[in-house]
């Protein structure tokens, strides 16, 4: 019996955190399948109305696009930026190393408020025009040291090796980087692209001050969100926790997967 | 050629950074010493936040609404991750840290307009409560501190119950061995050995609960409402409402010192790199 307890004490400490976890997405779900104006209690659903309403809505599809495509550009970039200067500073370690590598992961430390505010400045000093493009350079910001932080981390001394063995077999520094390094740190290079794309699909306060009329889906989410309590705001909500709770159980998936074979 | 491969490898990194972050933060430095209107360039902005108490005050609420926050949010997640490493069996474990931080990948918004629609005049805990006729009338919820420390607490408690749940795993189960070995109880072999132990990663999580707090601007927007303003929104409310961009400037040069304060204060504890 005294075995017992700190078993059953744990699980019920256990189940109500989850269920505070949990409280608010099941909330958001289950009032977004009602009819009603309100997404308040009593619930009288099911309904698809505000489902309906919302994937018809001109504004929220093409900030959909804007997101996709900001998330997938910059991402990338941020990608291509981090591996290049993780590699060049893990191989070759040039004169400055640590101060290089310091300044790299510096925008770790600064919120991206005022990231966005320092580039929404430089934006006016230059009379350059907020855009999709501007969002997409912010990301990058933020995306790139962790991109360059998680592939540093993965410079192993085995990769060192292999690509020795390719030069002394005459293959150049763009084909050792293409042909063996890449390939060697692909988790590595994916885990970087999902966890800065997924950054950039959610990221509201640097798309807000740098988009003006293309904006992202978090922005329109924040339109919406003004109008305070809205079966809309609760049906695109459910919609994007649906995307990203397929997307992360794929992802489980490929790596569990990958674990036992 | 070889020589170059360093500087083309490294440099595009470091010219973006340069251009796109240390630039900025440069302009913002030299805008936060424009006057709005008037003299020449000076520190009346930062005069103005050190006597201005409704500027003074969003700094202090911004630093207690953070401190509780992060206190909160540790003691929830450590007996949490504690569970979840030592008493759900191995295979399962994964399955149950996932299930743990899924609310994590939803839209950030979306997470504190859940919390809207939980605390609301007309929402679920109100409706909840009148309806089974412990209130006559709706509790004010939603729109005050409580709710931003509420809907922080539950982003954070996630993150936190992540990295104390990896400290957790990393700990050699031979260190409890020996101290049980050497006639200690639970409570001693915890207090002496796995609380020690699993400190670098509880202030690395709390560490980046506070830095990311801190900065914060939706939480505090979406559920505090504009009833107290910490500094987050002080400062889009200069860039917004009022143009203001030096004083936003000097705002936000005086949050980024709160914070660089913070990590030289417990930076012996932060081996991020091992991280």
């Amino acid at each position: 019996m005294a075995h017992r307890l700190p078993r059953v004490v744990g699980a019920l400490y256990a189940a109500l955190i989850y269920g505070f976890i949990f409280l608010p997405v099941v909330v958001l779900v289950l009032f977004s399948l009602q009819a009603t104006t309100l997404p308040v209690p009593p619930f009288t659903g099911p309904s698809l109305r505000w489902y309906d309403a919302v994937l018809s809505d001109r504004r929220l599809t093409a900030a959909l696009g804007n997101s996709l495509l900001v998330a997938l550009l910059s991402s990338a970039l941020a990608v291509v930026l981090g591996f290049l200067a993780a590699w060049g500073l893990a191989r070759f370690r040039p004169p400055g190393s640590g101060l290089w590598r310091a300044l790299l992961t510096l925008p770790l430390m600064v919120s991206y408020l005022i990231i966005g505010m320092g580039l929404l400045i430089l934006l006016n000093q230059l009379g350059a025009p907020r855009s999709r493009v501007s969002a997409g350079i912010g990301h990058v910001v933020i995306n790139l040291p962790l991109c360059f932080a998680i592939l540093y981390s993965q410079m192993g001394e085995q990769q060192a090796r292999a690509e020795q063995a390719a030069r002394d077999l005459g293959a150049a520094e763009w084909q050792v980087l293409l042909l063996i390094t890449a390939p060697m740190l692909w988790p590595a290079l994916f885990a970087s692209f999902f966890l800065s794309v997924t950054f950039s699909w959610d990221e509201f306060i640097i798309a807000f001050l740098l988009t003006r009329f293309d904006t992202t889906l978090p922005v329109e989410i924040w339109n919406l969100l003004r109008a305070g309590l809205n079966p809309r705001t609760n049906a695109v909500g459910a919609l994007v926790f649906l995307v990203s709770a397929v997307l992360v159980a794929s992802i489980e998936l490929v790596v569990l997967r990958r674990r036992r074979s | 050629m070889s020589r170059l491969v360093p500087w083309l490898t490294v440099g595009p990194a470091v010219l973006w950074t340069l251009l796109f972050f240390i630039l900025p933060l440069v302009l913002m430095a030299w805008t936060s010493l424009q006057p709005l209107q008037g003299d020449g360039p000076g520190l009346g902005n930062y005069v103005a936040f050190f006597t201005n108490p409704s500027y003074w005050r969003a700094l202090v609420n911004s630093l207690e609404v953070t401190a509780l926050v992060t206190v909160l949010a540790v003691l929830l997640a450590y007996p949490f991750a504690w569970v979840l490493a030592e008493q759900v069996p191995e295979r399962w474990q994964r399955l149950a840290l996932v299930l743990a931080i899924l609310p994590f990948w939803t839209s950030y918004l979306v997470r504190s307009y859940s919390w809207l629609l939980v605390l609301a005049e007309q929402g679920v805990v109100n409706g909840a409560l009148v309806g089974a006729g412990l209130l006559s009338e709706p509790l004010r919820l939603a729109n005050t501190r409580a709710a931003t420390v509420i809907g922080f607490v539950h982003f954070f408690v996630m993150l936190l119950t992540l990295t104390i749940f990896a400290s957790l795993k990393q700990l050699s189960p031979s260190y409890r061995k020996a101290a049980a070995d050497l006639g200690a109880g639970p409570l001693r072999t915890f207090v002496y050995i796995v609380l020690p132990l699993t400190l670098p990663g509880i202030m690395v999580g709390a560490f980046l609960t506070f830095v990311l707090a801190i900065g914060d601007y939706v939480t505090p927007q979406i559920l505090g409402g504009n009833t107290e303003l910490l500094m987050p929104q002080l400062i889009m409310l200069q860039i917004g409402r009022r143009g203001d961009f030096p004083l936003a400037s000097a705002l936000s040069l005086i949050l980024m010192l709160v914070v660089t304060v913070a990590y030289l204060g417990c930076a012996r504890w932060l081996r991020l790199e091992r991280v």
